[in-house]
């Protein structure tokens, strides 16, 4: 058998596609900060933990009311957002005067509370979450085994992907959003209420994070650690792609998602440390990330 | 981490009944500190806490109930920490434990990286160690220490039990998949060795990071290698992951292939559910629900946490209620004298019957080949295992000779 660096085509190809999949939850995720940091400044550090949320409320609604993979899949992304809204206006609101690191520090001391609830009444084993029957199964592709699920999960990132970097970079209230970080007081003179969509902004970055919580359940043990074992792979996507890029973000999601495949077949022992020797190369050469401006 | 390691150093204290020496004993002057301190050092919050953590502590509680909080007339006291799973921290908080605080043993310790620190800080101090969470025989063998014993289970047990039992079931070739760190190599080592001594071949290993999100890569390069049996030669939430997601990428289908995971315990088992679990062989130092005496202690336990105990948990109850009658059979508290003792009288309580601890500080006692029961079967929660085979204690543990211990005994 013909074989690229040692390693037999057809088990490349699986790999890639692994990593494509894996890349997928890096790009939402990293799409929610970037919007976040974007448009409102503010380095959410408790995204983590609103995706594991997003995760608790869907199987939630599946072990206490009965509502299945569907439903959760529109309802907990609302629910997590709006849990978000109130988190900006109770407290984030109160420190867009101060640095940077105010927000940070108050995101993470969210995470944490949020984290250490859920460990205290639901323990670190996770609960499990069934995949929803129209996608069980899964298709030979010849060089691996697809699982419908997997290739669902892909198909549906880069929907959400898509439609929000259009929504920001081409529609009319994306362009009143980026005018409204630029010149707040400028833009409110037109008019707009440029509060309450800081809010909104705010609650649809998380309640991304709830999708892909959605969407991770049925891979993923539903565990309060899940947010927290993922949360600094998105950070470093994020710096990598350049703070705010949305297009970046997206970008160096899936990139990295395919990366770290990779390495998984050359090198494993080093594929959960390969994103950050990038992250470390990328800031030394291009400071801004690659799709980020200086400020 | 900052927050992390702050509640890491947080204590949970029992409540000291602080005790007026009424009865004069001979032997109470032999007590350090006039008090008996022990500290359940383990991972209270992450991926192994659910089958050590503060279920352990709940244990070490039970036996120190049962003793009436007191021996030779000194109270009883248990604190607790969380070594987050790294060696670093754990030799830390076992030092300030031992030379600020008092404690005289160190139990539990899950994660055989922080176990072999935590050994080394013991035999330093001559204090003693109860391992019950950790896995690594290297603990009896070649890091093994006058003051260390190794309770529930070791590598070599489960490479016995579930090893030797898959390949007489005819998985002849193995490629293994290991948690990155010293447990994961030396239980693969040890399952290595076992599987060629019952004639069976090894196709090759992959080596996963501790704590990995996605085993799928890994799980691909398993399915890929042919072999009949993969083995998952990792832990806790670990294991967990691995398992679900063979199963979604269909790994089992068609019989070709079968899973062996080489340590589960029976949180594992409760998070993953039966239906995906089922039919997995395991080896365990314990389960519940095998006679009148486990199950009393067990349904106790229960009322206590909710959950049913690992073999874990209920091995640091039979620990530690073998370090303190020794200690009353010794009178007196120091280290290597009360380990002495616990190597003199057998072990008998619900976790064990006719228990030895051999002179490298490995307590032999039977291990318990099973099978995971199908949704079909299962009553209920936890009744999960349908026991197959005993494998008696002499089998299962290596002897002194071949553990490679130096100890002079």
């Amino acid at each position: 058998m013909s074989t690229i660096f040692g390693i037999p085509p057809q088990a490349l190809f699986g790999q890639l596609l692994l990593g494509l999949i894996n890349g997928s939850f890096y790009a939402m995720l990293s799409l929610g900060l970037a919007v976040i940091f974007g448009l409102l400044n503010v380095i959410n550090f408790a995204h983590g933990a609103l995706y594991m949320l997003g995760a608790f409320v869907a199987w939630l609604l599946l072990t206490q009311l009965g509502l299945g993979y569907w439903w959760a899949l529109a309802l907990s992304p609302l629910i997590v957002g709006a849990f978000g809204v109130v988190l900006e206006k109770l407290f984030l609101s109160r420190l867009y005067k101060l640095d940077h690191l105010y927000g940070l520090l108050l995101t993470f001391g969210l995470a944490l509370i949020v984290e250490g609830a859920f460990r205290h009444f639901y323990g670190v084993s996770g609960q499990p979450y069934p995949i929803p029957r129209e996608l069980t199964g899964g298709q030979n592709l010849g060089f691996m085994f697809l699982p419908n699920y997997r290739g669902w999960v892909v198909v549906a990132s880069l929907v959400v992907c898509l439609g929000t970097w259009f929504a920001i970079e081409r529609t009319r209230l994306g362009a009143y959003l980026r005018a409204a970080t630029e010149n707040p007081v400028l833009v409110q003179a037109f008019g707009i209420n440029v509060p309450v969509m800081i809010t909104l902004t705010y609650g649809f970055g998380v309640a991304l994070a709830g999708l892909a919580g959605v969407l991770a359940a049925p891979i993923y043990q539903v565990s309060p650690l899940m947010g927290s074992n993922l949360i600094i792979v998105v950070f470093a996507v994020v710096v990598i792609g350049g703070m705010g890029s949305i297009l970046g973000a997206v970008l160096t999601g899936y990139s990295l998602g395919l990366l770290e495949g990779l390495t998984k077949v050359f090198y494993p022992e080093a594929s959960n440390i390969v994103v950050f020797v990038i992250m470390a190369v990328v800031l030394m050469i291009k400071p801004a990330g690659l799709f980020g401006r200086e400020r | 981490m900052i927050a992390r390691l702050l509640t890491g150093a947080a204590l949970a204290a029992l409540a000291v009944g602080t005790t007026a020496v009424g009865t004069a004993h001979a032997q109470q002057g032999k007590v350090s500190g006039d008090v008996i301190k022990i500290g359940v050092l383990n991972d209270r919050s992450g991926l192994y806490a659910d089958l050590g953590g503060e279920g352990s502590v709940v244990a070490v509680r039970m036996a120190v109930e049962e003793m009436g909080g007191k021996v030779l007339g000194k109270s009883i006291e248990v604190i607790a920490a969380d070594h987050q799973n790294k060696p670093d921290i754990g030799s830390n908080i076992s030092r300030e434990w031992i030379d600020r605080d008092g404690v005289d043993v160190i139990v539990d310790v899950p994660n055989s990286g922080v176990a072999l620190a935590v050994q080394e800080v013991t035999r330093e101090k001559k204090k003693v160690f109860l391992a019950e969470g950790p896995a690594t025989s290297r603990l009896t063998g070649d890091a093994c220490s006058p003051t260390g014993v190794h309770w529930a289970y070791d590598t070599r047990a489960l490479a016995v039990g579930t090893g030797r039992a898959m390949v007489q079931e005819g998985g002849k070739s193995w490629f293994f998949l290991t948690a990155d760190y010293a447990f994961g190599h030396q239980l693969e080592a040890d399952t290595a060795a076992e599987v060629k001594k019952a004639g069976g071949t090894i196709k090759g290993s992959v080596r996963a990071p501790l704590n990995t999100a996605d085993f799928s890569s890994f799980l691909l390069q398993a399915q890929s290698s042919g072999a009949d049996v993969i083995g998952l030669a990792n832990a806790g939430g670990d294991t967990i992951t691995s398992i679900k997601q063979a199963s979604e990428f269909g790994l089992m289908q068609g019989g070709k292939q079968k899973l062996a995971g080489l340590l589960i315990f029976l949180s594992d088992v409760h998070a993953l559910g039966l239906q995906v679990s089922q039919d997995l062989v395991l080896t365990t130092g314990f389960y519940w629900d095998m006679d009148n005496e486990k199950r009393a202690w067990s349904e106790k336990y229960k009322a206590k946490t909710g959950k049913m105990p690992t073999m874990v948990q209920a091995g640091s109850y039979s620990a530690v209620r073998h370090y303190l009658k020794a200690i009353e059979a010794a009178g007196t508290d120091d280290g290597p004298a009360v380990v002495a003792k616990m190597k003199e009288m057998p072990v008998n309580d619900m976790f064990a019957k006719n228990g030895k601890i051999l002179a490298n500080g490995r307590m032999v006692h039977d291990m318990y080949l099973a099978r995971v029961k199908k949704p079909s079967e299962s009553k209920g929660p936890w009744d999960y295992y349908e026991i197959i085979r005993t494998i008696p204690g002499d089998e299962a543990f290596a002897s002194i000779a071949e553990s490679g211990c130096k100890l002079t005994q």
